[in-house]
């Protein structure tokens, strides 16, 4: 039976199980989350349950032991180097699955990082289109969304970084047959687009979080299933492994704060 | 063994520079850059340029300082800081235009320049806004027959980025003009050297061609004498931007650097303290090969 005194965890150490959970079935492929919670939680399911995960060192080699965030790669147990070349061949040959950040995702699970306003001009430059277009038409894409609010799940995109099941759908099924957005996890919850048109369906609300919350941070008309269950909290072995192992210095906590 | 002397001052490289031209630089990020080559272009009167560069403080830079037309770019990050904010400044004032790339697409756009094909075609950018808004990116349909013998695929043909000279660094070269990097990451320096009529190389030290092996394994010596027309050696060269084994990242310094965007006062003072001096003066200042 569990120990955990369930009022200790916080929504961040949540955030971390609900990005391990993500990952579960990939089998041996890299496991490439992008920021400190999906770094967290792509660490922990290759310790707790998804042991052939392969996953980088931050740089430019494939590191077997659980680095905490920021670690220096001269820690590194590398299994193999893997520089920005290689990667790109790594990505196009498709046996990756990475969580990248969006500042804004719609429905149908387009993202975008680029800029807010006309790209043309923007009103706020962001990182640009940076992986994002090769990344979604070549191999399986999540995203992690640390603060979510109705400016971030959005009714439309500024611009289309990321590619979406609509997208992928207009570009037929041969261009499209790698394209899959598996979730979206949020400070909130968790997202997946297991509907029969491909949009985006609430999975689970975080512990205290109801699901009027998550519709009032969403912008566009989320499917909500009659019973939506609560995201698990993790388990005694996954919090030691949390706390004391891969963020002994806490850094999840700052990213997403507890309520 | 006859060795060429390509060794030139960075004076001597910007003075075969022009107006116009398009000048890939090499690096990645904030990472690994020819500053002391992009410092050399602030001093000149060169403008109107194409910068074609997995971007940091390079683009940032040239931006600020009004020396770019154009920009093509995979992103213009500084790392610590992820988006370079003299670069955010003129994207939102409109002052240069730009190519807003997928990171894959910039390296196959300087492989095909480097193979001499127009386009190497990919799946990037398909279903994407990128096509849309740079309506100079085309799709080829193959001449083959598609998956389990079906329609032919539909792909985006990225136009080769043939560029007039290419601006790297490296950690040791000799005088000939062969290069080794001793960090994890030759990063894309390679193909921007081989992606242009003429590659200008600046690093840490020369030393003698039978040295290098004291250095490094055979892997880091990639760039090779058949891709260069000039060395120069420069300790501090990278500074501001890292530049392992010989030194980290200022990361002081460059919050320093990114603190200027916030207005030109703090530009002005910057650019004459840092920019408005020789090389050398902005070695003794940051003391950058020193770190």
């Amino acid at each position: 039976m569990s120990t955990i005194d369930a009022a200790s965890v916080t929504r961040a150490e949540v955030c971390c199980v609900a990005v391990a959970e993500t990952f579960r079935g990939d089998g041996e492929r890299l496991c490439n989350p992008i920021g400190t919670i999906p770094m967290i939680g792509g660490r922990l399911a290759r310790e707790v349950f998804e042991p052939y995960l392969v996953m980088t060192d931050g740089f430019a080699a494939f590191a077997a032991n659980p680095l905490p965030p920021g670690a220096d790669p001269a820690d590194a147990i590398v299994e193999a180097w893997n520089p920005y070349s290689q990667m790109f061949t790594v990505l196009w040959n498709g046996k990756r699955h990475v969580m990248m950040g969006a500042t804004q995702v719609d429905r149908w699970g387009n993202q975008n990082i680029a800029c807010i306003g006309d790209w043309h001009q923007p009103r706020a430059q962001l990182l640009g289109f940076r992986g994002a277009p090769g990344n979604t038409i070549h191999h399986t894409t999540s995203y992690w969304v640390p603060a979510q609010g109705p400016k971030v799940f959005v009714e439309a995109v500024d611009v289309v970084c990321g590619i979406g099941y609509d997208r992928a759908r207009e570009l037929g099924p041969v261009a499209s047959r790698f394209h899959e957005i598996r979730r979206v996890v949020s400070n909130l919850g968790v997202f997946d687009f297991e509907t029969e048109n491909n949009t985006m369906r609430l999975r689970s609300v975080h512990p205290g979080v109801t699901v009027d919350e998550v519709v009032a941070a969403t912008g566009f008309e989320l499917v909500i299933p009659s019973d939506v269950p609560e995201s698990r909290l993790p388990t005694d072995e996954e919090l030691r492994l949390i706390r004391e192992v891969i963020d002994p210095t806490g850094q999840r906590e700052r990213e997403v704060p507890n309520p | 063994m006859a060795l060429p002397d390509k060794r030139m001052t960075e004076a001597e490289v910007v003075s075969e520079l022009r107006s116009g031209m398009t000048i890939g630089i090499g690096g990645w990020g904030s990472r690994r850059k020819p500053m002391s080559l992009v410092r050399e272009i602030l001093r000149s009167d060169l403008t109107d340029l194409t910068v074609v560069s997995y971007g940091g403080p390079d683009i940032g830079l040239l931006c600020r300082a009004g020396k770019v037309r154009s920009a093509v770019y995979g992103f213009v990050s500084l790392d610590s800081i992820p988006l370079d904010p003299h670069f955010r400044a003129a994207r939102q004032s409109g002052s240069v235009e730009v190519t807003e790339l997928d990171e894959g697409m910039l390296l196959l756009g300087l492989q095909a320049a480097a193979w001499r094909v127009p386009f190497l075609p990919t799946r990037a950018g398909l279903g994407s806004d990128l096509p849309r808004l740079m309506p100079q990116f085309k799709t080829v349909v193959s001449p083959y027959p598609g998956p389990d013998g079906g329609e032919p695929e539909e792909l985006l043909a990225m136009p080769a980025l043939p560029l007039d000279a290419a601006l790297i660094h490296m950690n040791r070269a000799d005088q000939g003009g062969n290069g080794q990097y001793l960090n994890s990451d030759l990063y894309m320096d390679d193909l921007m050297a081989m992606a242009a009529e003429k590659c200008y190389m600046s690093c840490e030290q020369i030393i003698p061609t039978e040295e290098f092996p004291a250095h490094g394994s055979i892997h880091t010596q990639r760039i090779s004498r058949l891709m260069t027309t000039g060395v120069v050696e420069r300790a501090g060269a990278a500074h501001f931007t890292e530049c392992p084994p010989d030194y980290a990242r200022d990361e002081a310094f460059q919050r320093e650097y990114a603190a200027t965007a916030k207005s030109d006062e703090a530009w002005l003072e910057f650019k004459a303290k840092y920019l408005d001096v020789s090389e050398d003066e902005y070695q003794a200042l940051t003391s950058g090969g020193a770190k």
